[in-house]
């Protein structure tokens, strides 16, 4: 009888559980697994509407090509530099008094709309924007700022920075402050306590914040047109003119697929070896 | 936590219960009928004291949207649920509006000014016949620069743009017609060309123009050009005024070798639901006082002929704006190439964008 009743409840817990999975389900099913799947559908469609693969013909021409391998560049640099900024910052910001404070002054910015503030950069790097008239101050003299990679670089970094922040910072909260001093004690410099000690300690934090930064930056197109006046081409460009002007949806979604690919590879490579999850592992 | 998401709840709250006050308010505006007429037009292309005029002759409630690109116009007629009575595609975007069925045919019974329009603006091959659509606006492709900013640089020529005093210099427009057809244009092509030779040849001199090109980028290159900070665009005429009108030193040319004339135009979509009114507030437009009075807000060139009798008559006599026959004879209307071949153009835009550095 107990038993019985003990199986009964068991078995109301696992239906319970199932209504509970079921919305997170629906969400998967329709925005994550349904826009993948159709992405895939129409990469094998041409123009009027026939089956082919001529599309993954096409991505394997030197245009594309060319094209994939100045977006990963300038997502590199992008993320390179995003975390150059990012990892001092939220190494400081840990040691500030208010560091909630400051953090929310960080991650302030990022709650202002992305084509607002891209259209301020275009203002503030003109010919006669601050920068200009502070450059020509200072005696150098006016220089093109807007309209080149430099610039494109530069408004992303800033764009992806609190993202790039967030996790590092997380990470670095975290850490146990005697384990720096254990290494402080033991004779270890700061550059060993930091090479030994604190960096792998965050390094999950710096492959979230590598992955939050380095795969939308894969796929930029506003920026790379009104900051870089399309002299920055990335995949993102060719998949909006694919979508909006050609009206090539086949084509669209065929280099939507290798993004999809690629990011996925990037997932792989930078979550994948879990540090302490893999010495675990070999104590086993 | 608890402060974030109560936050959340209050900014969602203050949010519907504005949409219900904004609701409330324009009640009626997704409601037709009779008495109401939904005009979609691209952004500042009237002259709102017409609307107003043209609800007191006839007693018609105007209610007035934008858009401001062809393709998502059409998008949205396309996927049904809007009752546009009236909207102003240009020319290619009527005839894949009227190749997708999505446009119902003119009664010219019901708008007897057709005959105000200038003959050389009806019956061209993208509407034979007229039978969808007639003009509203019209014209053409150019070189606006600013002589200021410019050591006597000048541009009879599509050549000149070619010159090694501009050195990052020129502004190109973001579409791909418009810039493989500056190149076409550079070489005496047709700018409706299908050939792949010429194409390619455009393209690899487009890449030759590349040290000199500042940016291709969109409308923003409006705000460029009155703030002086660029001194040379490929722009069309209408966006040439509105710079002329804000910045007086620029000035406006179409080169000698042709260019593009372009037209947007009045069409009644399969989803109207006023079709009476609509044929009367196209016939109430092309009122030649109307079109003149509508031509003096917007700035843009007139079709009405008659309507150029009610104009400032220095505005009608700019060559700019209104070319003479001879430079008229040069331009081309761009014709429907077709899915394909329109890929092929932006395929090759694609490449000379990659080429710029």
């Amino acid at each position: 009888m107990h038993d019985s009743n003990r199986m009964e409840l068991w078995k109301m817990n696992k239906g319970l559980q199932r209504i509970y999975m079921l919305p997170y389900a629906l969400w998967i099913v329709l925005f994550v697994v349904a826009p993948i799947a159709l992405i895939l559908y129409y990469s094998f469609f041409d123009i009027t509407g026939h089956f082919t693969f001529e599309n993954y013909k096409s991505f394997f021409s030197s245009t594309y090509l060319t094209l994939t391998v100045s977006s990963f560049w300038y997502a590199l640099l992008i993320t390179f530099f995003a975390l150059l900024v990012s990892y001092p910052t939220a190494y400081l910001l840990t040691k500030t008094k208010h560091k909630q404070l400051w953090l929310l002054l960080i991650i302030i910015p990022s709650w202002i709309n992305l084509l607002l503030k891209t259209y301020a950069f275009i203002g503030l790097m003109g010919l006669y924007g601050p920068l200009n008239a502070f450059l020509e101050t200072i005696g150098i003299g006016k220089q093109q700022i807007l309209f080149t990679d430099v610039s494109f670089v530069f408004v992303s970094v800033y764009i992806f920075i609190p993202f790039m922040i967030l996790p590092i910072f997380n990470a670095l909260d975290k850490l146990n402050p005697a384990l720096i001093d254990a290494s402080r004690d033991l004779g270890a410099s700061s550059w060993t306590t930091f090479r030994r000690v604190i960096w792998p300690l965050t390094l999950n934090g710096v492959k979230s914040g590598v992955q939050v930064v380095f795969i939308p930056a894969l796929s930029l197109f506003m920026i790379t047109r009104l900051i870089a006046g399309n002299k920055v081409i990335t995949l993102g460009t060719a998949i909006e003119q694919q979508f909006l002007v050609t009206q090539n949806w086949g084509m669209g979604s065929t280099i939507a697929v290798f993004l999809i690919l690629f990011m996925f590879v990037v997932m792989v490579i930078t979550g994948g070896s879990d540090k302490g999850a893999s010495v675990h592992e070999k104590n086993k | 936590m608890k402060e974030l998401l109560r936050g959340a709840i209050l900014i969602l709250a203050v949010s519907i219960i504005l949409l219900l006050i904004n609701n409330h308010l324009s009640e009626g505006s997704n409601k037709t009928g009779k008495n109401i007429l939904t005009v979609y037009n691209w952004g500042e292309y009237i002259d709102p004291a017409l609307l107003k005029q043209f609800e007191k002759e006839t007693g018609i409630k105007v209610i007035y949207e934008t858009f401001d690109s062809n393709e998502g116009m059409m998008g949205k007629i396309e996927q049904g649920g809007t009752s546009y009575d009236i909207t102003m595609p240009s020319e290619y975007m009527v005839e894949m509006m009227a190749e997708k069925d999505l446009l119902l045919p003119i009664d010219y019974s019901q708008i007897p000014n057709i005959k105000q329009i200038d003959p050389y603006f009806l019956d061209l091959p993208f509407d034979p016949g007229n039978k969808y659509s007639i003009p509203y606006f019209w014209g053409t492709v150019g070189i606006a620069y600013n002589p200021d900013l410019l050591d006597g640089q000048t541009f009879e020529s599509w050549d000149n743009l070619w010159d090694p005093s501009l050195t990052q210099q020129v502004i190109l427009v973001d579409s791909a017609r418009e810039t493989i057809g500056m190149g076409l244009n550079s070489l005496h092509y047709s700018l409706n060309s299908t050939n792949m030779k010429e194409l390619r040849e455009a393209t690899s001199k487009l890449k030759q123009l590349s040290p000199n090109v500042k940016a291709v980028i969109g409308d923003e290159v409006t705000q460029l050009m009155v703030n002086n900070e660029a001194a040379v665009a490929l722009t069309w005429s209408g966006q040439a005024a509105d710079m002329m009108s804000e910045n007086e030193s620029i000035d406006y040319v179409v080169p000698e070798e042709g260019s593009n004339l372009w037209f947007d135009n009045f069409v009644i979509p399969r989803t109207a639901k006023n079709i009476e009114g609509a044929h009367a507030f196209i016939n109430f437009m092309l009122d030649p006082e109307v079109a003149a009075q509508n031509a003096d807000y917007v700035g843009y060139s007139t079709p009405n002929l008659t309507a150029l009798d009610y104009m400032d008559p220095e505005v009608v006599a700019d060559e700019r704006f209104y070319p003479d026959e001879q430079t008229r004879s040069h331009l081309e209307v761009y014709k429907n190439l077709g899915l394909k071949m329109l890929g092929v153009y932006n395929e090759l835009f694609l490449e000379f964008k990659m080429d710029m550095k």
